[in-house]
């Protein structure tokens, strides 16, 4: 006979699927932050002609639906024969995914930092690089961040997707105790109460930020 | 000594300039007037090469600014440059805005810094605003923020495009008032202003820039009292 009743090891097997979604959330949103700076100065500092060819294979990444990119992932590295585990495929495509979108938050938002401002830095001296570092990067961040944190909440649950991969995250969790509880709705409320609890510090986080950079209002 | 030769400089098909020929010495302050359009905001930023020349040449103390072996990051600590728009760096307080280029252009150390920007900031009346953002002040004090902030790089030669035009008129009196002071010091000053009265005040020199050509270059009493160009006599008649 099958137990049709919640237990604690349910519970705990939900909370694994959690890990796994806040593993490959981790892990895309670091890579594909780190991935999208380098190609979002790559992309102001090159010019809108030079670089073409890297906006162009940006745009491929954020138009193709995630699913699609995730099973095409998989078969070119089986092709390839790279041996990764399905860990590694979902994190390396998320990454990709991730770094497309956040290319174009950067660029943003160091377009948003004026001109004038910047030649004053250089006027005084400063470098490309500690005018980067010192003036373009933290005025940059302002205005980027609350686009970057609903990039990592639209990640985190994007990464449902690795379900298709094999990796038991915590939507996948979810179906696979629906389908022995037969209690669907039930479920699914503590899996999106879940999700719910793992983005709502983020989006505080976020918002705490905000509010300490902004000390002239 | 500032030597400018010849310097033509073109924005796609448009001649900004059209062979300035100008020389400053020591200690001298030049004021620039002019119509807008005539090029002489343009040839501030030449001067100190952020902005690329087409022909000519210019010298700063015997150093070529736009040769390719010139240092641009290091010429520039002698020659600050104040802007129309103010440009603070608004993520920083007023403290930290004069501080930044001292600590990590010139390496000095915090305290070292802080005093030089404390000692500029007191100079430009700004001693009560150290810790304020610079949203939290006026135009005019943000303008002579901005000063300090060049001045703590201890430059040689300081240069002012239009630092009053973007300013309200009950504000423009304290922004020159520092200028002034800074005249009087000693310091040498290329000055691009509309402000007639203060150019008379200040000057050692008067040019008068038309249309890309330094179209006349005298005493203020030479240039106010009897302009001999026909452009500098209509340019005067209609700022009066």
């Amino acid at each position: 006979m099958f137990d049709t009743t919640l237990s604690w090891n349910d519970l705990a097997f939900l909370a694994q699927g959690a890990a796994m979604t806040l593993a490959v959330t981790a892990v895309s949103v670091t890579a594909g932050t780190v991935l999208g700076i380098i190609f979002g100065v790559l992309r102001v500092q090159l010019g809108a002609v030079w670089a073409a060819p890297l906006t162009f294979v940006l745009d491929v990444f954020r138009s193709v639906p995630l699913l699609i990119q995730l099973v095409l992932g998989n078969a070119i590295q089986a092709i390839a024969k790279l041996g990764w585990a399905p860990f590694t495929t979902s994190c390396v495509v998320l990454s990709l995914y991730t770094a497309a979108y956040c290319s174009e938050i950067i660029r943003g938002g160091i377009e948003a930092v004026p001109a004038t401002t910047r030649r004053a830095a250089r006027s005084l001296g400063m470098t490309w690089w500690q005018d980067m570092r010192y003036i373009v990067a933290p005025l940059a961040t302002r205005v980027s961040l609350p686009a970057w944190i609903g990039l990592t909440l639209g990640v985190m649950k994007d990464s449902a997707l690795v379900l298709w991969l094999g990796l038991i995250e915590l939507l996948r969790a979810s179906q696979i105790l629906v389908t022995r509880l037969q209690e669907p709705l039930f479920i699914l409320l503590i899996c999106g109460v879940i999700y719910f609890v793992i983005s709502f510090p983020i989006a505080r986080f976020g918002g705490y930020l905000e509010k300490r950079w902004s000390p002239n209002d | 000594m500032i030597e400018i030769k010849d310097v033509r400089k073109s924005f796609s098909t448009l001649e900004v300039l059209k062979g300035i020929n100008l020389t400053v010495n020591k200690g001298e302050v030049v004021t620039i007037i002019g119509g807008s359009g005539s090029g002489k905001s343009t040839l501030l930023t030449c001067i100190n090469g952020l902005e690329p020349i087409n022909a000519g040449q210019i010298t700063i103390d015997g150093t070529v600014v736009h040769a390719k072996d010139t240092d641009l990051n290091k010429l520039r600590r002698k020659v600050g440059i104040v802007f129309q728009q103010w440009n603070a760096f608004p993520h920083l307080t007023v403290l930290e805005n004069v501080m930044l280029a001292p600590r990590k252009v010139l390496g000095l150390s915090k305290e070292k810094a802080e005093e030089i920007a404390v000692k500029q900031l007191t100079h430009v009346g700004l001693r009560e605003k150290l810790t304020v953002y610079p949203s939290r002040m006026s135009g005019g004090q943000q303008q002579r923020m901005a000063i300090a902030r060049a001045l703590a790089m201890s430059p040689e030669y300081m240069l002012f495009d239009e630092v009053t035009s973007a300013l309200d008129p009950m504000l423009v009196g304290e922004v020159l008032d520092t200028l002034k002071m800074l005249a009087e010091e000693g310091m040498t000053m290329i000055c691009v202003t509309h402000e007639m009265a203060f150019a008379r005040d200040v000057s050692d020199r008067v040019a008068f820039f038309h249309q890309g050509v330094m179209a006349e270059i005298g005493t203020p009493d030479q240039l106010f009292g009897a302009p001999q160009h026909p452009d500098t006599q209509a340019f005067l008649a209609s700022v009066r």
